[in-house]
């Protein structure tokens, strides 16, 4: 399942898929780990993306970057995305485990 | 992986030609490629993890002499006696735990020519890409009279670690009614808006350990990132900082060690404690490497960070002038797996793809206080450029609430970055 998963992600991608390559992130989405652990139980309020739904994710930055949703800093980051760059940024995480 | 060979040996031809006065023999033919990292800090650290990580196939070695990391971000805190140092230690083992070649040994030089790394004990290392993330050095032949026996008795504080508690030290001795004075370079120089946060958090101990003493921060700057921030906060909770800009005579042009003194342009402050952070520069093995220019810093492309004057070498995190790329720890980490994902490409015989990243800064005004300024940056006619319309500063007339939420992103923050490179 994993490896259908994995492949998946690699086709939404585009990602030819090689042994001991990772896909690569989309534009600003390596970024995003700095603040949201990419890691289970690390000590913050910031909650984490990994394998969260892509559309939740996606929602919620439409509605940071257009004023909807309330914010300390997301507000401020999204507007420096499209919507293209948010559909993928998204997606890489919904596909992450 | 067949596919991958063609492009491999076209990349190895054409880094030949480009190279053809100077053949590289030592590159084994066949052999994985093979990347160096020196220096082990929020930049190197991450290159070094996230190139494995991008390509397990990669030959990564990273080069630091120190067994254990001492973070910067948030040691103001330890010296506003907030927290402890053993909070800003961190280890390599999970690095090495990831299969990256963590040798604890100096850099003495580079020849970026013939691609090989000497180690201080002598050893080489042979490397197809090399990142350097050396960090910034203090420049001690800048302000009069401060050099590096200087800041033993006034320190910088400017590299967490000794110096941070000898600064906690002198300011938990200094008896109450004391004056600590503060000395502020001129732009550029490794993590600007931590200078004032160390000012708000210096006054936020003296107010409440020391309320007779007083901070004088003598400036060499008019303006500041998050200066309408800072002002509000320092009316509000300091009336025992008084800040000194460029204008108003601040600008710091001596020190004198004997007398305990700090110079500004238009007078002379005799200091309890001084706390003295002094222009900076590219750590000195960029400089042996020939990737700094006559500013002292390293010019880089955007999108691979490969020195713009030694090919082959990556420069990260403060050492590098990337156009308006902040020299902080968050930019350091992102550009970092940037350059990762860039460098394991090229090897590869690839095309870096046009990445974005993201600057998030969190300043510290009091523990329950805190604010923060972020970017999006991408490259725009060969330099890294903030994305318009993105970004900026906290809202100027935010609630105390908002404040301390931010005071608590910055923690998260802090767990958050350190678990990614070190946990």
């Amino acid at each position: 399942m994993r490896a259908v998963q994995t492949f998946a992600a690699g086709l939404i991608l585009g990602a030819t898929i090689v042994p001991g390559l990772a896909n690569e992130a989309p534009p600003g989405a390596a970024s995003c780990s700095g603040c949201h652990a990419a890691k289970p139980n690390v000590d913050t309020a910031m909650p984490r993306l990994a394998g969260q739904d892509a559309m939740a994710i996606a929602a919620a930055l439409h509605a940071f970057r257009d004023g909807r949703r309330s914010a300390t800093v997301m507000d401020r980051i999204a507007k420096g995305f499209s919507d293209d760059e948010i559909k993928a940024i998204a997606a890489w995480f919904g596909a992450q485990p | 992986m067949t596919g991958l060979r063609p492009s491999r040996r076209q990349f190895l031809a054409a880094a030949v030609g480009a190279c053809a006065m100077f053949p590289r023999p030592l590159i084994a033919q066949g052999a994985q490629p093979r990347v160096v990292v020196i220096g082990g800090g929020f930049a190197g650290a991450t290159a070094a993890r996230f190139l494995k990580r991008t390509d397990a196939r990669l030959d990564v070695t990273l080069v630091e002499p120190n067994p254990i990391f001492t973070a910067c971000p948030f040691s103001n805190e330890v010296i506003a006696g907030l927290r402890d140092m053993r909070a800003q230690l961190f280890r390599y083992d999970r690095i090495a735990g990831d299969g990256v070649a963590v040798v604890h040994q100096a850099a003495a030089a580079v020849d970026g020519q013939a691609h090989i790394v000497t180690l201080g004990n002598g050893a080489k290392l042979n490397y197809d890409r090399l990142v350097l993330a050396p960090g910034s050095d203090p420049r001690f032949d800048a302000l009069p009279g401060y050099d590096e026996a200087a800041s033993e008795r006034m320190p910088h504080a400017w590299k967490a670690g000794a110096q941070t508690m000898l600064l906690r030290r002198q300011l938990e001795a200094m008896e109450d009614g004391g004056t600590v004075v503060m000395s502020l370079p001129a732009l550029p120089y490794r993590c600007p808006p931590a200078s004032y946060e160390r000012a708000s958090l210096i006054a936020y101990y003296l107010k409440t350990k020391k309320p007779r003493s007083k901070l004088v921060v003598l400036d060499a700057k008019d303006t500041f990132s998050m200066q309408r921030l800072f002002e509000n906060a320092w009316k509000e909770l300091y009336p025992n900082l008084e800040w000194m800009p460029a204008s108003a005579g601040g600008n710091p042009n001596g020190v004198d060690v004997g007398a305990m003194t700090v110079s500004s342009d238009f007078d002379t402050y005799k200091a309890d404690v001084a706390n003295i952070i002094p222009p900076q520069k590219a750590g000195r093995i960029a400089e042996l490497a020939g990737t700094a220019d006559r500013t002292g810093w390293c010019p880089v492309e955007p999108v691979t960070f490969e020195s713009r004057l030694v090919p082959g070498i990556h420069v990260l995190g403060d050492a590098a002038i990337a156009g308006a790329v902040p020299k902080s720890a968050f930019a350091s980490n992102a550009a970092a797996k940037i350059c990762a994902a860039a460098v394991a490409k090229l090897v590869r015989g690839e095309m870096p793809a046009t990445p974005k990243f993201v600057n998030t800064c969190y300043s510290l005004v009091a523990p329950d206080y805190g604010f923060s300024i972020a970017g999006v940056y991408q490259p725009v006619s060969g330099q890294w450029l903030e994305v318009e319309g993105a970004g900026g500063i906290s809202p100027v007339d935010a609630s105390r609430a908002f404040r301390s939420q931010e005071a608590k992103f910055a923690n998260g923050w802090f767990n958050t970055i350190t678990s990614e490179i070190f946990g």
